[in-house]
Protein backbone atom coordinates (compact mmCIF):
# COMPACT_ATOMS: atom_id res chain seq x y z
CA UNK A 1 0.00 0.00 0.00
CA UNK A 2 1.27 3.47 -0.81
CA UNK A 3 -0.05 6.58 0.59
CA UNK A 4 0.17 10.09 -0.99
CA UNK A 5 0.27 13.53 0.75
CA UNK A 6 -2.94 14.33 2.36
CA UNK A 7 -4.43 10.80 2.50
CA UNK A 8 -6.45 10.00 5.53
CA UNK A 9 -5.02 6.52 7.22
CA UNK A 10 -4.67 4.92 10.52
CA UNK A 11 -2.51 3.10 12.21
CA UNK A 12 -2.89 -0.74 12.54
CA UNK A 13 -3.94 -1.49 16.08
CA UNK A 14 -2.57 -5.42 15.93
CA UNK A 15 0.37 -6.26 18.92
CA UNK A 16 3.99 -6.97 17.80
CA UNK A 17 6.37 -9.59 19.45
CA UNK A 18 9.63 -7.98 19.16
CA UNK A 19 11.32 -5.01 18.26
CA UNK A 20 9.13 -1.95 16.37
CA UNK A 21 9.11 2.15 15.66
CA UNK A 22 5.46 2.55 15.89
CA UNK A 23 4.14 3.63 19.08
CA UNK A 24 1.61 2.27 21.23
CA UNK A 25 -0.05 5.50 21.78
CA UNK A 26 -0.80 6.20 17.84
CA UNK A 27 -2.49 2.32 17.08
CA UNK A 28 -6.24 2.53 16.08
CA UNK A 29 -5.61 6.46 15.88
CA UNK A 30 -6.11 8.15 12.65
CA UNK A 31 -4.43 10.88 11.07
CA UNK A 32 -3.22 12.70 7.65
CA UNK A 33 0.32 11.89 5.85
CA UNK A 34 2.31 15.29 5.90
CA UNK A 35 5.42 13.76 3.76
CA UNK A 36 6.54 11.10 2.08
CA UNK A 37 10.21 10.54 3.67
CA UNK A 38 11.25 7.87 1.11
CA UNK A 39 12.12 4.32 1.65
CA UNK A 40 13.98 2.86 4.63
CA UNK A 41 14.99 -0.42 5.50
CA UNK A 42 12.36 -2.36 8.00
CA UNK A 43 14.16 -2.20 11.79
CA UNK A 44 12.38 -4.52 12.60
CA UNK A 45 14.43 -7.48 10.45
CA UNK A 46 17.37 -4.69 11.13
CA UNK A 47 16.90 -5.43 14.74
CA UNK A 48 18.08 -9.29 14.58
CA UNK A 49 20.93 -8.68 12.49
CA UNK A 50 18.98 -8.80 9.55
CA UNK A 51 19.13 -7.14 6.36
CA UNK A 52 15.69 -4.66 6.99
CA UNK A 53 15.31 -5.75 2.79
CA UNK A 54 12.40 -5.14 1.46
CA UNK A 55 12.88 -1.41 2.34
CA UNK A 56 9.66 0.44 3.65
CA UNK A 57 8.51 3.59 2.87
CA UNK A 58 8.19 5.90 5.56
CA UNK A 59 5.58 8.66 6.44
CA UNK A 60 4.99 11.57 8.40
CA UNK A 61 2.07 11.44 9.80
CA UNK A 62 0.04 14.44 11.53
CA UNK A 63 -2.44 13.45 14.52
CA UNK A 64 -4.86 15.89 15.57
CA UNK A 65 -5.09 16.19 19.76
CA UNK A 66 -8.91 14.57 19.23
CA UNK A 67 -7.19 11.60 18.42
CA UNK A 68 -4.77 11.13 21.39
CA UNK A 69 -5.50 13.30 24.65
CA UNK A 70 -6.95 16.21 25.35
CA UNK A 71 -3.92 18.24 26.52
CA UNK A 72 -2.14 16.74 23.23
CA UNK A 73 -0.48 19.69 21.02
CA UNK A 74 -2.48 21.05 18.06
CA UNK A 75 -0.45 18.91 15.92
CA UNK A 76 1.39 15.66 16.74
CA UNK A 77 3.50 14.61 13.60
CA UNK A 78 4.92 11.10 13.97
CA UNK A 79 7.09 8.90 11.49
CA UNK A 80 4.99 5.88 10.53
CA UNK A 81 6.39 3.06 8.02
CA UNK A 82 4.05 1.69 5.46
CA UNK A 83 3.41 -1.66 6.55
CA UNK A 84 1.98 -0.28 9.60
CA UNK A 85 -0.39 2.08 8.39
CA UNK A 86 -4.47 1.05 6.60
CA UNK A 87 -6.19 3.47 4.02
CA UNK A 88 -9.16 5.35 6.17
CA UNK B 1 26.07 -1.46 47.66
CA UNK B 2 29.17 0.63 45.32
CA UNK B 3 29.67 -1.20 42.09
CA UNK B 4 31.18 -4.39 40.97
CA UNK B 5 32.03 -7.07 43.53
CA UNK B 6 35.56 -8.56 43.37
CA UNK B 7 35.21 -10.79 45.83
CA UNK B 8 33.60 -13.13 44.44
CA UNK B 9 34.42 -16.23 42.55
CA UNK B 10 35.31 -15.88 38.78
CA UNK B 11 33.41 -18.51 36.35
CA UNK B 12 33.99 -16.41 33.25
CA UNK B 13 36.96 -15.94 31.61
CA UNK B 14 36.85 -12.34 29.51
CA UNK B 15 38.52 -9.97 31.22
CA UNK B 16 37.82 -7.06 33.43
CA UNK B 17 38.65 -4.08 31.65
CA UNK B 18 36.97 -1.65 34.39
CA UNK B 19 39.55 1.60 34.34
CA UNK B 20 36.94 3.18 36.65
CA UNK B 21 36.83 0.20 38.87
CA UNK B 22 33.01 1.95 40.35
CA UNK B 23 30.96 1.99 37.71
CA UNK B 24 26.72 2.02 37.36
CA UNK B 25 25.46 -1.23 36.03
CA UNK B 26 24.12 0.39 32.90
CA UNK B 27 27.83 1.06 31.97
CA UNK B 28 28.82 -2.65 32.97
CA UNK B 29 25.93 -4.11 30.75
CA UNK B 30 27.09 -1.75 28.08
CA UNK B 31 30.88 -3.28 28.58
CA UNK B 32 29.68 -6.61 28.76
CA UNK B 33 27.94 -6.00 25.49
CA UNK B 34 30.95 -4.70 24.15
CA UNK B 35 33.25 -7.60 25.05
CA UNK B 36 30.94 -10.31 23.46
CA UNK B 37 30.38 -8.16 19.96
CA UNK B 38 34.47 -7.96 19.94
CA UNK B 39 34.94 -11.65 20.72
CA UNK B 40 32.13 -12.54 18.06
CA UNK B 41 33.72 -10.45 15.26
CA UNK B 42 30.87 -8.12 15.24
CA UNK B 43 32.18 -5.35 16.03
CA UNK B 44 36.28 -3.98 16.17
CA UNK B 45 36.91 -2.54 19.44
CA UNK B 46 38.74 0.60 17.30
CA UNK B 47 35.09 1.09 15.78
CA UNK B 48 33.43 1.63 18.99
CA UNK B 49 35.85 3.91 20.62
CA UNK B 50 35.81 6.03 17.24
CA UNK B 51 32.39 6.55 17.20
CA UNK B 52 32.42 7.29 21.07
CA UNK B 53 35.06 9.67 20.28
CA UNK B 54 32.58 10.76 17.76
CA UNK B 55 29.50 11.33 20.05
CA UNK B 56 30.89 13.42 22.64
CA UNK B 57 33.34 15.52 20.14
CA UNK B 58 29.92 17.07 18.57
CA UNK B 59 28.27 20.38 20.15
CA UNK B 60 24.86 22.34 20.02
CA UNK B 61 27.67 25.09 18.20
CA UNK B 62 27.29 23.24 14.80
CA UNK B 63 23.71 23.39 15.00
CA UNK B 64 23.90 27.24 16.29
CA UNK B 65 25.53 27.67 13.36
CA UNK B 66 23.19 26.94 11.02
CA UNK B 67 20.87 28.94 13.26
CA UNK B 68 22.67 31.94 13.30
CA UNK B 69 23.24 31.39 9.50
CA UNK B 70 19.67 31.10 8.73
CA UNK B 71 18.61 34.41 10.75
CA UNK B 72 20.78 36.47 8.84
CA UNK B 73 20.35 34.41 5.08
CA UNK B 74 16.86 34.17 4.19
CA UNK B 75 17.52 32.06 1.23
CA UNK B 76 20.07 30.02 3.47
CA UNK B 77 16.85 29.42 5.61
CA UNK B 78 14.65 28.30 2.76
CA UNK B 79 17.35 25.59 1.61
CA UNK B 80 18.02 24.64 5.05
CA UNK B 81 14.09 24.39 5.45
CA UNK B 82 14.30 22.36 2.16
CA UNK B 83 17.13 20.05 3.21
CA UNK B 84 18.67 20.37 6.22
CA UNK B 85 21.78 17.69 5.65
CA UNK B 86 22.83 20.12 2.71
CA UNK B 87 22.60 23.15 4.73
CA UNK B 88 24.86 21.64 6.98
CA UNK B 89 27.04 20.02 4.40
CA UNK B 90 26.85 23.06 2.50
CA UNK B 91 28.63 25.04 5.77
CA UNK B 92 30.93 22.52 6.26
CA UNK B 93 28.93 21.24 9.31
CA UNK B 94 28.79 16.96 9.68
CA UNK B 95 24.95 16.13 9.87
CA UNK B 96 25.80 12.71 10.70
CA UNK B 97 25.01 9.07 9.50
CA UNK B 98 21.21 9.87 9.26
CA UNK B 99 19.83 9.89 6.13
CA UNK B 100 17.34 12.35 6.24
CA UNK B 101 17.18 15.70 8.55
CA UNK B 102 14.31 18.00 8.76
CA UNK B 103 14.37 21.55 10.59
CA UNK B 104 11.19 23.21 11.22
CA UNK B 105 10.67 26.95 11.80
CA UNK B 106 8.99 28.18 14.41
CA UNK B 107 7.36 31.91 14.37
CA UNK B 108 5.04 34.19 15.64
CA UNK B 109 2.32 31.38 14.60
CA UNK B 110 4.18 28.36 15.65
CA UNK B 111 5.56 26.56 17.63
CA UNK B 112 7.29 23.12 17.50
CA UNK B 113 9.26 20.48 19.67
CA UNK B 114 10.95 17.40 19.33
CA UNK B 115 10.78 13.91 21.51
CA UNK B 116 10.83 10.71 20.75
CA UNK B 117 9.01 8.81 22.70
CA UNK B 118 10.52 5.15 21.98
CA UNK B 119 13.89 5.84 22.75
CA UNK B 120 16.38 9.21 22.28
CA UNK B 121 16.53 10.14 18.78
CA UNK B 122 18.10 13.09 18.50
CA UNK B 123 20.13 14.58 15.67
CA UNK B 124 23.55 14.45 17.79
CA UNK B 125 25.76 15.33 14.90
CA UNK B 126 24.27 18.93 15.15
CA UNK B 127 23.24 18.95 18.96
CA UNK B 128 25.70 17.12 20.54
CA UNK B 129 24.81 14.10 23.24
CA UNK B 130 20.78 14.33 24.07
CA UNK B 131 20.36 15.85 27.77
CA UNK B 132 19.43 13.45 30.40
CA UNK B 133 15.86 14.89 30.75
CA UNK B 134 15.43 13.88 26.78
CA UNK B 135 15.79 10.53 27.50
CA UNK B 136 13.53 10.51 30.75
CA UNK B 137 10.05 8.54 30.61
CA UNK B 138 8.39 11.84 32.21
CA UNK B 139 9.46 14.03 29.18
CA UNK B 140 8.93 11.12 26.31
CA UNK B 141 5.33 10.77 27.85
CA UNK B 142 4.31 13.84 28.72
CA UNK B 143 5.75 15.76 25.51
CA UNK B 144 3.12 14.20 23.65
CA UNK B 145 0.24 13.75 26.11
CA UNK B 146 1.13 17.36 27.75
CA UNK B 147 3.08 19.48 25.98
CA UNK B 148 2.31 22.88 27.16
CA UNK B 149 2.65 21.91 30.71
CA UNK B 150 5.88 20.37 29.35
CA UNK B 151 7.12 23.94 27.98
CA UNK B 152 5.47 26.02 31.32
CA UNK B 153 8.10 23.56 33.29
CA UNK B 154 10.90 24.87 31.13
CA UNK B 155 9.62 28.59 31.06
CA UNK B 156 8.34 28.79 27.80
CA UNK B 157 4.98 30.25 27.69
CA UNK B 158 2.81 30.45 23.98
CA UNK B 159 0.83 33.32 23.58
CA UNK B 160 -2.20 32.69 22.83
CA UNK B 161 -3.24 31.21 19.14
CA UNK B 162 0.29 29.90 18.69
CA UNK B 163 0.04 26.84 17.37
CA UNK B 164 1.61 23.76 19.02
CA UNK B 165 3.57 21.02 17.23
CA UNK B 166 5.23 18.07 18.36
CA UNK B 167 7.30 15.78 16.19
CA UNK B 168 7.94 12.37 17.24
CA UNK B 169 11.32 11.33 15.81
CA UNK B 170 10.21 7.45 16.13
CA UNK B 171 12.24 6.89 12.80
CA UNK B 172 14.92 7.47 10.62
CA UNK B 173 14.49 10.95 10.50
CA UNK B 174 15.98 13.80 12.46
CA UNK B 175 14.31 17.17 13.60
CA UNK B 176 15.82 20.30 14.49
CA UNK B 177 13.55 23.24 15.21
CA UNK B 178 15.13 26.59 14.07
CA UNK B 179 13.87 29.13 16.87
CA UNK B 180 12.85 32.32 16.43
CA UNK B 181 15.28 35.57 16.37
CA UNK B 182 15.34 37.32 19.72
CA UNK B 183 14.03 40.93 19.39
CA UNK B 184 16.90 43.90 19.38
CA UNK B 185 19.29 41.65 17.78
CA UNK B 186 19.50 43.91 14.38
CA UNK B 187 22.96 44.49 13.26
CA UNK B 188 24.04 41.54 15.86
CA UNK B 189 26.92 39.10 13.16
CA UNK B 190 26.62 35.43 12.55
CA UNK B 191 28.87 34.69 15.35
CA UNK B 192 27.23 36.99 18.37
CA UNK B 193 24.04 35.52 17.10
CA UNK B 194 25.22 32.06 17.44
CA UNK B 195 26.10 32.58 20.79
CA UNK B 196 22.21 33.54 21.39
CA UNK B 197 21.05 30.01 20.61
CA UNK B 198 20.62 27.41 23.02
CA UNK B 199 20.60 23.63 22.45
CA UNK B 200 17.65 23.56 24.81
CA UNK B 201 15.61 25.72 21.59
CA UNK B 202 16.93 24.29 18.94
CA UNK B 203 14.52 21.01 20.71
CA UNK B 204 12.09 23.61 21.32
CA UNK B 205 12.13 23.36 24.67
CA UNK B 206 13.33 27.27 25.23
CA UNK B 207 13.24 30.46 23.44
CA UNK B 208 16.55 32.26 22.59
CA UNK B 209 16.92 35.61 24.30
Amino acid sequence: MTFRVGDRVRVSDRAHEGHHRTPGYLKGRSGRVERVHGGFTNPETRAYAGDGLPERTLYQVLFGRDELWPGAADRTYVDVYEHWLEAV
Amino acid sequence: MSGHDHDHDHDHDHPHESIAGDESPIATRARALEELLVEKGVVQREDVRRNVDWLVSRSPADGARLVARAWVDPDFKERLLADARAAALELGLDPGPSPVVVAVENTERVHHMVVCTLCSCYPRALLGPPPDWYKSLPYRSRAVSDPRGVLEEFGVELDDGVELRVLDSTADIRYLVLPRRPPETDGFGEDELAALVTRDSMIGVAQPA
